[in-house]
């Protein structure tokens, strides 16, 4: 692997930089052969750390780009032997031969599918060799360029320190920068194929159709069963609704119990236990309600003669996700509780009130903006999840409000639509990033409301 | 306080008697007030209990159902190795060119004869058609095996398994019965279940591979994410002007960490498979996305630890002539660290457990051989535990419960680390 070789060459060298600036640096303290000894501005290894940087960071920079490059430079200089007339013209042929080629000259794959890709394997390989040459040239090349001209700068007085913490600064605002790359990257990624799904399909159909049957070619103007409208349904009815029927009043009836009543030996215990449900993977919990709660639901609806029961309900999925949920919302009204005055609670315990009054008409009143808040995060966080209900809820896009049916939700489809053989333009794998939008900004919309929900609540206690 | 019936005097100047406690009304009003309370704190304390049991009856399933997973039936069998290899060697099976050796010898063949003399034409329903590996395996690490007829307890078939951990259709119980009755079949450790790869055959099925893809996307994820979250939470929390683009930082990683992970299963198929070509199914890919998926939370975490060490600290390095940076990393670094390190390690537990946005990458596929590098194609342990779950063969219900039981007791472990560094090196201030 030349580029792992090349990289650690340049850490090596790099380390060698170091040593010698830092050398260097010591020798001004000494005192060199003329007897001349001087305080140095700077301790010695940062001097060592500016002959490090200034060889190593240009080596890598030119290291980066050039792997982005070097492949397109490779095949030119394949496409130039005479060879490379016997090509087919058609492009997808030729470059399925020619990555076949690529992989094995590599050592990736072994034996060639095409029969005329075996004849470009040596001169890929030559082709290799040749920019390996010329890559490692050029790094040690720049190291040592960087490293010399570092070197010349070193002097007892030079402000080596300053110099390095500019690149730390510099590090350091990068890194912080990378979250502002990544939104970016989530929104781009999402509104391009988004909208090219918008041109093969219409923005209405997929908002406000009401069948969800996705076909691979679309008749433009007419019904392509691309209405998500069921799917927007499910998730719903799954995520905002039965599982808060689940987790709101467990969530919020624990978090009154273990800080009004328990004892705080059992609140030491029981609250990291509740916690556990949280850690659980998720794919645990679809494992469990498609293995355990889902067929015995299916029975006692049987039993009990609901018509359309399916072994893969949406009550299934919808109470094992707010089970999961449960944590969520008892930390949520636990911190809103814990943060109502002291002196509203006393007051109403000192006017003769229970304490289930008083946890009943001042505490969870005083505290509701910020449990709302809680519910609102909760819910932004049931309607994105997706292992529960892709293992559970079904994939047929039913529009029911029967709990015993199976339902889709936004999250199944998409990864319905985005597994198995997978064609980039066609109008079926696109709908997933469609679907991901919408999800994503119903997600971003509901935590900004809660978030916002939560900061004036507390604001208003401060 | 009864006995003296004293008028209770009003603002407005009127007066009434005074709250008789002793009256019937009073008594029946307080006793249901008090029965409301009762009511209250029981239905407090059920909800607590209700959501512990349902913690409790979850760990039982997988338990129950996956601690046979890690039990196999065994079914003995006398093999004749001089007679079937043709007086094979011990010598010939060891050095370098053992593999070789072992695989000239045509050891499906010589199970299956083996098998065939012993049991006859049921022989095939009795042993799982991977026992030959077995066979192998044992060979490689013993090849004075190969010098006499030996006695070797062999894997059961998938139907054999199942019949002797629950039940299997007639005729399976009734071979079954044969065989207890003649001592033949024995319930030993499955080690194939924690060495081997993913196989049609669940009675072949293993972990390993997952496992080791789990780790490897784990090391790319903690490479990315640790260094990247902690210089940006230090960042954040120490140098950043208060201006619009700090708050645009800070407003994009608190909206990162609640982004449904699914969506960065988007992001990772569009920017690093479909705009990057890196490859498909990769363990890079994985760490990747996990990486960005991850970041957000360790940021929150370091900042947190980092704002919770005294400014005085601080000032003290300052004031002896530190640099800004030289405060920050000689001293708020190393006393944030070990907040920062419990954060890093429950952002890796989530990391740990996560499946869809890897489902999206193409990290489901049929992992036959344990991933050699990062760029080999692999599964992760919730991948696979995924992908078992929708095996109809009955042998995997028992699979997915114990690599269910596997991934847990991993996460368990991460987390009782995480809990013990807290414990251990937090200092209250």
């Amino acid at each position: 692997m030349a580029g792992a070789g090349l990289l650690f060459l340049v850490l090596g060298l790099g380390l060698i930089a170091w040593i010698t600036g830092r050398a260097r640096a010591s020798a001004f303290v000494h005192g060199n052969r003329h007897g001349h000894r001087s305080n140095l501005n700077s301790l010695p290894s940062y001097h060592g750390w500016y002959l490090a940087l200034f060889a190593v960071v240009p080596a890598l920079l030119f290291l980066a780009v050039w792997s982005s490059i070097v492949p397109a430079l490779q095949t030119d200089m394949v496409l130039s032997a005479p060879e490379a007339a016997s090509l087919p013209t058609d492009g997808f042929t030729r470059a399925s031969i020619l990555s076949e080629a690529r992989a094995i000259a590599h050592g990736t794959q072994d034996t060639a599918f095409q029969p005329q890709a075996g004849q470009f394997v040596p001169l890929y390989r030559a082709a290799i060799a040749h920019y390996n040459w010329i890559a490692g040239a050029a790094t040690v090349l720049l190291v040592f360029a960087g490293g010399a001209y570092a070197f010349t700068r070193l002097k007892p007085d030079f402000r080596a320190r300053t110099k390095v913490e500019r690149v730390v600064m510099a590090a350091l605002l990068l890194a912080s920068l990378i979250a502002i790359v990544t939104t970016v990257g989530i929104v781009a990624s999402l509104i391009f194929e988004t909208v090219r799904f918008f041109q093969m399909v219409n923005p209405l159909e997929f908002l406000f159709g009401t069948t969800w049957n996705p076909q691979s070619t679309v008749t433009p103007g007419g019904d392509n069963g691309f209405g998500a409208i069921p799917l927007f349904w499910g998730t719903v009815f799954i995520g905002a609704i039965i599982a808060m029927i689940v987790a709101i009043p467990l969530g919020l009836m624990s978090a009154v119990y273990l800080t009004q009543y328990a004892r705080p030996a059992v609140r030491k215990w029981m609250k990291p236990i509740l916690e556990i449900l949280a850690g659980v993977p998720t794919v645990v919990y679809g494992y469990f309600a498609a293995l355990t709660i889902a067929p015995a639901l299916r029975d006692f609806a049987a039993t009990i003669g609901i018509p359309g029961a399916s072994s893969e309900s949406a009550l299934a999925a919808g109470i094992v996700m707010g089970v999961m949920i449960i944590p969520f919302v008892s930390s949520m009204a636990d911190d809103s509780i814990a943060a109502v005055p002291g002196a509203m609670r006393d007051g109403s315990l000192a006017m003769g009130s229970t304490k289930s009054e008083t946890i009943k008409k001042v505490l969870i009143p005083a505290a509701l903006p910020g449990v709302v808040g809680g519910v609102l995060l909760a819910v932004s966080r049931a309607i994105g999840e997706t292992m529960i209900v892709v293992m559970a809820a079904g994939l047929t896009a039913n529009m029911t409000a029967n709990p015993f049916a199976s339902v889709t939700t936004v999250t199944v489809q998409i990864v319905q639509l985005l597994t198995g053989d997978q064609e980039f333009d066609s109008p079926k794998t696109l709908a997933a990033f469609a679907l991901g939008l919408v999800l994503f900004i119903v997600t971003l919309l509901l935590n900004l409301v809660a978030l916002r929900v939560v900061k004036r609540y507390r604001e208003a206690y401060e | 306080m009864s006995g003296d019936k004293a008028p209770v005097f009003h603002v407005d100047g009127s007066r009434t008697a005074p709250t008789d406690w002793t009256s019937d009304a009073m008594r029946k009003r307080i006793a249901k007030r008090y029965a409301a309370e009762r009511r209250f704190k029981y239905l407090g304390l059920a909800a607590v209990v209700l959501s512990a049991s349902f913690l409790v009856f979850l760990l039982w399933v997988m338990v129950g159902n996956g601690i046979s997973g890690f039990q196999r039936t065994e079914v003995r069998l006398d093999v004749d190795f001089p007679a079937l290899t043709g007086g094979a060697q011990a010598a010939s099976l060891t050095g370098p060119q053992a593999g070789t050796a072992a695989a000239s010898m045509d050891l499906p063949g010589v199970v299956s004869v083996a098998i065939e003399a012993e049991y006859g034409d049921s022989g095939a329903q009795i042993f799982s058609p991977g026992a030959w590996q077995i066979v192998r395996k044992k060979l490689l690490a013993e090849p004075s095996l190969i010098a006499a007829k030996r006695t070797l307890w062999l894997p059961a078939s998938s139907e054999l398994d199942i019949a002797m951990k629950e039940s299997g259709n007639a005729k399976t119980e009734a071979l079954l019965a044969d065989l207890r009755g003649k001592n033949l079949v024995r319930t030993g450790f499955n080690d194939t279940f924690l060495t081997g790869s993913d196989a049609t055959d669940p009675a072949q099925a293993g972990i390993w591979s997952a496992f080791k893809g789990s780790l490897m996307t784990m090391l790319v994820t903690v490479l990315l994410a640790f260094p990247i979250g902690v210089l940006a939470a230090l960042y954040l929390e120490e140098y950043a002007p208060k201006n619009r683009w700090t708050d645009l930082i800070e407003v994009s990683i608190n909206n990162l960490a609640a982004v449904p992970s699914i969506i960065f299963g988007l992001l990772g198929l569009v920017v690093f498979l479909n705009w990057m070509h890196l490859p498909r199914s990769a363990a890079i890919v994985g760490g990747l996305t996990l990486a960005l998926m991850t970041m957000p939370i360790i940021v929150i975490a370091g900042r947190n630890a980092i704002k919770s060490v005294p400014p005085s600290i601080r000032e003290a390095a300052l004031g002896i002539g530190a640099s800004p940076v030289q405060v920050v990393f000689h001293h708020v670094l190393p006393l944030a660290l070990p907040g920062i390190l419990t954060g890093t390690i429950i952002g890796m537990a989530r990391a740990l457990g996560e499946t869809a946005p890897l489902l999206l990458i193409g990290m489901r596929a049929f992992i036959p051989t344990a991933p050699g590098g990062l760029t080999d194609p692999s599964t992760v342990l919730p991948v696979q535990i995924y992908l078992w779950s929708d095996e109809v063969n009955r042998g995997f219900v028992e699979k997915t419960s114990a690599a269910i039981i596997v991934l847990l007791l991993f996460l368990l472990t991460m987390n009782a680390l995480a809990i013990y560094l807290r414990n251990k090196f937090e200092t209250r201030w």
